[in-house]
């Protein structure tokens, strides 16, 4: 046939996943910022940013899982079997997060608070338990034949809980910055303010999974530091240090849309750090995307769908920001 | 195989789906009418019609909420809870959820952002536009996953290769035996109760004195709404079990309580009964003769399986879906006496004279959901012990979990649920009493604000907006009807 079927979809499902940590991330990262703003016309404000578009940046999310049953049924059902937990643990967090949304507005005005709290939580939980699943996947899953042989608390582990930390950490990082981009004034000026030592914070806990991630994960160092590999690697650590100079820089001028967009190529960045630890391997450490396949019918099948669907996808939800964008002023005739 | 883990991830599964449920049914049938709503204010430009859009939008968000939140869960319990299932039969059951993602969630969500919240950002074409898109993504998804869902039910168009299920032809697969009855019965349930949930709040409001051109105007489309699909709603059942009697025998002999055939008898028609699975008889049957063959055979003495001709183990439990389909059929008998009485009420022009029928409508307002939960039960527990049936059972489908986790989780769901979804339909509920007011009239506010009259308008001190100043048609007393 000629057309490596597995590689296409490996690429739409990391795509879609890229997708949903960007545009998910800053929703999810307004709600770990909520308790440093506790005026609750600014968190009207921060919740109505996001308030038209949060639905379908989770969807990419809904994506990332339906595509994965699709193309590698394997995979999906090795990797949210052995994350049952963690991943059940995120959803109740999505769950909070989700319907505070609307039902924050809905509340008498004395339980108000209870959905903020819900809203906070929800975000905090849903991001750390991301985080967890992420750490734990790099680390490995157990199979023997065809299904998880490890157990059900695998994933309690320093490395796991630190991601976990760490996606907090990136994710409350993209809300500032897309706050800075969607407010003025007083709002504005305060997420500056904590712009920078996010920034930093995040610098930190790079460097530190940078470091762990090959200590403690030999097959992971080995494709790190053997040729060529490692000159494909070698951009990423230097790229990232430029991105976040330049972000810091920025941060002390009188920035908009900058700062948002920056974060977004940090979180590019790492990202593709941990794509080239682990590729081609869909259930590390060892079953590759090959192995996992479904049968060609299947691919091929959903992949002319995803094809021709996506870029109509990209397009409206492009109008969709277009329509509601501009500066979110308190009180404006908009949700 | 650990039975407790299998038992509790059943459960696990069945409440989380039948909550999920319960949302789309409403949102398919909100944003249908919303459509509908929409359109007519465009061409009358009744300024009733676009009241009632801003109202009943407002239940149609923390629904779609809701509804969201919960499917989201259900993506991912194919792989927590049913791990062997998604790896056997994934290659069918996940190109169809991707396109369901692909074609349905992002239009709904793409477009749902203009619809709640755009009203003063796009033109009238536009927005109208979007709703249409919203609702047409509801419609979608259920095709999608009830193609989904029918494939399990009646598998075609596929082959098993290394012990994977491997389609081969994929218009067999998605027009499988049971897809077209399952997708029209399904879509019309959510018509059925998203009409009986406008009419139950006619109801009450009318009751409560609170007698508007709005109100009347909920009352008698909902009313419209029954009487159409109501009836079609019974005979499109009928065509669906006939057809489950070819595909799937056992389930509609454990349906019928029907056990065993007299050689060159008719088959009664058990009204009531307690089917026993031990005893395999209808204890307390109240049976009406020949009337079992004419309903399934359409003949006056025609047989159909009985129960004991299939094997112990394959046999679904008669017990639940006796009844769960006695409740289903019963209540869909109910909703065509509301509509006929309605219907007579209005020709003799005493619909909104009639306190009995407004109190019958209230209570009939759950009944939709109650059928459609009824159905489903019906249809899933008579599958089993199959989850594809005839080729893969449920205690085979099973993840390799500990009753410990499977457990900890049911129980985290059940609490959740619970308490999020309580509140959200208590809030539905509060905006349902309140009723489309007068401030629906006016163009929807800034965030959570005129939209949401549980804040007062002037809390922030906004300067109080024109009436129409959205370059909307406003005409202000045409309101004619009623
Ligand atoms: C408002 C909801 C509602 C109402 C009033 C009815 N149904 Fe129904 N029924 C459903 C909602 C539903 C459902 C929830 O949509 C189901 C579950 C799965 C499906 O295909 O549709 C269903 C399933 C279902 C099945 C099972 C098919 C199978 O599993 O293979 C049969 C035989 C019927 N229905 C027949 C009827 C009849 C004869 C009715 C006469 C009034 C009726 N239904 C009213
Ligand atoms: C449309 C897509 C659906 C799919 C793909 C689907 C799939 C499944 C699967 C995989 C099981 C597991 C087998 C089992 O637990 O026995 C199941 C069981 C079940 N489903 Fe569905 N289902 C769907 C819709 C629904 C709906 C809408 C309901 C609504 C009430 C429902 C109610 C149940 C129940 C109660 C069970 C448990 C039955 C039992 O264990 O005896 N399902 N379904
Ligand atoms: C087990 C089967 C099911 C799965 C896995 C599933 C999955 C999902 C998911 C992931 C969402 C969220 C979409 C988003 O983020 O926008 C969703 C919503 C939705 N689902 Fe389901 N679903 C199932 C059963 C059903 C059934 C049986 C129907 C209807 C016939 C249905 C209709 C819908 C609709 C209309 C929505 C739109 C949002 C809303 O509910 O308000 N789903 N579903």
């Amino acid at each position: 046939m000629g057309i490596d079927l597995a590689l296409l979809w490996a690429i739409i499902i990391l795509f879609g996943v890229l997708m949903y940590v960007i545009m998910d991330g800053f929703d999810l990262g307004i709600g770990i910022l909520f308790p440093f703003v506790p005026a609750k016309e600014d968190r009207d404000i921060m919740m109505n940013t996001v308030a038209p578009v949060w639905d379908g940046n989770e969807t990419w999310l809904v994506l990332g899982g339906a595509g994965l049953l699709a193309a590698f049924p394997l995979a999906y059902s090795v990797i949210l079997s052995a994350f049952m937990l963690p991943l059940i643990f995120m959803l109740l967090g999505l769950i909070f997060r989700g319907v505070a949304f609307e039902f924050r507005f809905k509340a008498e005005e004395h339980k108000r608070h209870w959905w903020d709290k819900a809203f906070i939580l929800g975000s905090v939980t849903a991001t750390f338990f991301q985080g967890v699943t992420l750490g734990a996947y790099m680390h490995g899953v157990q199979v023997i034949g065809r299904s998880y042989t490890g157990g059900p608390f695998d994933w309690v582990a320093p490395f796991p809980l630190f991601t976990g930390l760490g996606l907090l950490v990136a994710y409350a990082l993209l809300g500032c910055t897309w706050l800075i981009f969607k407010t003025q004034d007083a709002l504005h000026d305060r997420m500056l303010q904590l712009a920078r030592p996010l920034t930093l914070t995040l610098m930190g806990v790079i460097g530190i999974i940078s470091i762990w991630t090959p200590l403690t994960h030999s097959n992971i160092a080995e494709r790190w530091f053997t040729l060529p590999n490692i000159f494909w690697f070698a951009p990423v650590p230097v790229l990232v240090l430029l991105t976040a100079f330049y972000l810091l820089r920025l941060l002390r001028q009188e920035p908009h849309a900058g700062p948002f967009l920056l974060t977004l190529a940090l979180v590019f960045l790492g990202y593709s750090g941990l794509g080239i630890s682990i590729w081609p391997y869909i259930i590390p450490p060892d079953i590759s995307i090959w192995d996992a396949s479904a049968p060609p019918q299947s691919q091929g099948f959903a992949l002319v769908g995803a094809l021709l669907i996506v870029p109509m996808i990209l397009m409206y939800t492009a109008w969709s920001y277009y329509v509601f964008r501009g500066k979110v002023v308190s009180g404006e005739g908009y949700h | 195989m650990n039975l407790d883990a299998l038992m509790l991830a059943r459960i696990q599964f069945g409440f989380t789906i039948s909550f999920h449920i319960l949302f789309p049914a409403i949102t398919i049938g909100l944003a249908s009418y919303l459509a509908v709503l929409e359109g007519c204010w465009l061409k009358t430009g009744k300024p009733v019609y676009r009241q009632l859009y801003h109202f009943w939008i407002k239940v149609f968000a923390v629904n779609f909420g809701m509804g969201v939140v919960s499917g989201l869960v259900m993506a991912y319990q194919f792989g927590t809870n049913w791990s062997y299932f998604s790896d056997f039969a994934g290659s069918i059951t996940g190109p169809l959820l991707a396109y369901e993602v692909l074609t349905a969630f992002f239009l709904e969500a793409g477009f749902l952002g203009v619809m709640l919240f755009g009203w003063n950002r796009v033109g009238p074409g536009l927005h109208f536009f979007s709703t249409v898109m919203v609702a047409l993504g509801t419609l979608m998804s259920a095709t999608w996953i009830l193609a989904s869902n029918s494939w399990m039910q009646t598998p075609a168009g596929y082959e098993i290769i290394n012990n994977q299920v491997v389609p081969v032809d994929w218009l067999a697969v998605i027009f499988n035996p049971s897809f077209p009855y399952r997708l029209v019965h399904m879509v019309i349930a959510a018509f059925l109760a998203t009409a009986l949930m406008v009419g139950a709040s006619a109801g009450w409001h009318l009751l409560k004195r609170n007698d508007t051109p709005a109100i009347r105007k909920m009352l008698s489309m909902a009313m419209w709404m029954l009487l159409f699909v109501a009836p079609i709603q019974a005979m499109v059942g009928d065509f669906h079990g006939r057809n489950t009697l070819i595909h799937q025998p056992a389930k509609i002999a454990a349906i019928e309580g029907h056990w065993e055939n007299t050689p060159g008898e008719a088959v009664p028609l058990t009204l009531f009964g307690w089917p026993d699975m031990q005893e395999e008889k209808t204890h307390f049957a109240l049976d009406i003769p020949h009337l079992g063959s004419l309903i399934l055979t359409h003949s006056w003495d025609g047989q159909f399986p009985g129960l004991k001709e299939f094997a112990k183990e394959d046999r679904p439990n008669s017990t639940i879906v006796f009844w769960s389909f006695r409740i289903m059929v019963g209540l869909g008998v109910l909703m065509i006496g509301l509509a006929f009485w309605a219907a007579w009420a209005r020709w003799k022009g005493s619909l909104y004279r009639s306190p009995l029928l407004w109190r019958f409508a209230l209570c009939m307002g759950p009944s939709g959901l109650i059928a459609l939960l009824a159905g489903w039960y019906t249809t899933e527990i008579g599958r089993q012990p199959w989850v594809v049936y005839g080729v893969m059972r449920t205690a085979d489908a099973v993840s390799p979990h500990g009753a410990l986790e499977v457990g900890l989780t049911l129980i985290l769901f059940v609490v959740v649920y619970f308490m999020v979804f309580g509140a959200g339909t208590v809030y539905m509920l509060r905006l349902i009493r309140k009723g489309p007011t007068a401030q629906e009239l006016l163009p929807p506010g800034g965030p959570g604000e005129a939209r949401t009259p549980s804040r007062p308008l002037s809390a922030a001190g906004r300067p109080q907006k024109p009436l129409v100043p959205d370059g909307r048609p406003a005409p202000i007393n045409t309101d004619k009807d009623e």
